[in-house]
């Protein structure tokens, strides 16, 4: 498997820098996946507070420039848990969370500061005629890494 | 088999046969209550049927649906067709928020007997008659071949003085589905404080089945304690069981669900009571209908 890392979004790289250089980064893989009609999945990342309050959201990966009748946010519905959790009431293309479908692979996404806490990472990953998995990895901010892995729709998810 | 056995297995067929119909469930199923923006139709099928959701029975009429949007204007059917067992018809949910579509039908039925002759109050039992339940008689339906059709008067004030055995029934019978574009709004579900009402704590679009679902019911605008609630699941097909549950709503007229499976679920609640705005009436029947998607977690 090949490591990939993102390409820098200009407000990506301002939060790197805004955080202390021990920022935790996550790393995601995307599975390949045998299927006669393969479609990039849509992947999300999110840090929900283990003691309650709003979820806030790392990453989206969707189809960005599909618009017309069937806009590629259409389907963000179907990480329907990231929806329910706050992804509705997100306005999007948002800068540094909003990026492109991604190919098989893995990839480093660099968390963004958040106040000290006991966090839960979740990473939903949801593909066009396919399926649907959600990743959870509980995480100390600062210092705490944690991996997980999915079984079908996503690979080994990683904080460091 | 022999005769023994032949006989037992016609009794126990005779009796299934014999024990009172289940009442029809209405139904009004959206192809989905949750949307990403605000480009997007939804198509919703509408029919009477005992099974949920298979349409095998009647159909419910298109032109008795109001659409509102979250601002409280009102929306569109577009697209409407009565099919044989089902209706269906678009809405353009083209506003951020959460959609109500659905049906109110408001009348009077009931009985009385003049001359020793039965007649039948209310408008043969189209928009306006229908149980709680939501039966929907069609033309000539269950009348054995030969009877005479009833005699029917429209309203409280054609019965005669000199009638007999007055039996009269006010009804409100309410039933609507919610179809929420990104953040449902709570503000949706508008209260006028006549008749049964539903008020949901955990809102429709936000509905997961490993938690708890909690409504409240309200008859004139006060909890509905005590309330009788049918919540079903569809796609009994699938299952060895219905899985219905019978459920009571506490002192302040809150529902807790706990969903046995994800899936479209028909929630029904039905009551009785005294207020009635006829006088000649002597009950009220008060019902709400919905059905709600509960995702997996």
């Amino acid at each position: 498997m090949n490591l990939k890392t993102l390409p820098s979004i200009p407000l990506l790289a301002a939060t790197t820098m805004a955080v202390p250089a021990a920022a935790a980064t996550v790393s995601v893989t995307v599975p390949r996946i045998n299927v006669a009609e393969y479609h990039k999945p849509y992947v999300v990342g999110w840090l929900e507070p283990v003691a309650g309050g709003e979820a806030k959201t790392v990453f989206v990966w969707y189809d960005l420039k599909k618009g017309g009748r069937e806009p590629g946010t259409k389907w963000l519905a179907d990480l329907r848990t990231w929806w329910r959790k706050g992804g509705r009431s997100l306005k999007l293309p948002a800068d540094g969370v909003s990026g492109a479908t991604r190919a098989p692979g893995t990839y480093q996404i660099p968390l963004p500061n958040v106040p000290a806490g006991q966090y839960v990472l979740k990473v939903e990953a949801a593909r066009e005629t396919g399926g649907r998995e959600l990743v959870s990895v509980p995480i100390t901010v600062p210092r705490g890494g944690g991996a997980a892995s999915g079984k079908t729709e996503l690979g080994a998810v990683s904080i460091r | 088999m022999n005769i023994r056995h032949a006989l037992i297995a016609a009794a126990a067929f005779g009796s299934a046969l014999s024990t009172p119909a289940m009442a029809h469930r209405q139904w009004l199923l959206p192809s989905t209550t949750t949307l990403a923006g605000t480009s997007e139709y939804v198509t919703v099928d509408g029919a009477v049927s005992n099974d949920l959701f298979y349409a095998d029975h009647f159909p419910i009429d298109p032109a008795q649906i109001k659409v509102w949007a979250p601002d409280g204007t009102e929306g569109q059917v577009e697209n409407a067709a009565t099919l044989r067992y089902r209706s269906t018809f678009d809405v353009k949910i083209d506003k951020p928020g959460t959609w109500v579509i659905g049906m109110e039908r408001t009348g009077l039925m009931g009985s009385f007997k003049v001359n020793g002759e039965t007649w039948r109050v209310g408008n043969r039992g189209r928009n306006g008659g229908g149980g709680a339940g939501g039966r929907m008689p069609g033309p000539a339906m269950n009348r054995p071949a030969g009877e005479a059709a009833p005699k029917f008067v429209a309203t409280a004030a054609e019965i005669p003085a000199n009638a007999t055995d007055v039996k009269l029934s006010e009804t409100i019978a309410r039933n609507y589905v919610y179809v929420t574009a990104d953040a449902p709004t709570a503000a949706s579900y508008r209260v006028t404080g006549k008749g049964l009402e539903f008020q949901p704590i955990t809102l429709p679009g936000s509905l997961v089945a490993d938690e708890e679902g909690q409504f409240r019911f309200l008859v004139d605008g006060k909890p509905a304690a005590g309330l009788t609630v049918a919540v079903v699941p569809g796609a009994k097909k699938y299952r060895e069981a219905e899985d219905a549950q019978e459920l009571k709503t506490g002192a302040d007229g809150v529902l807790h669900v706990k969903w046995p499976v994800p899936g479209m679920y028909w929630l029904n609640a039905t009551t009785t009571d005294v207020k009635t705005t006829e006088p000649k009436a002597t009950e009220r029947r008060l019902s709400f209908t919905t059905v709600l998607e509960v995702v997996a977690p």
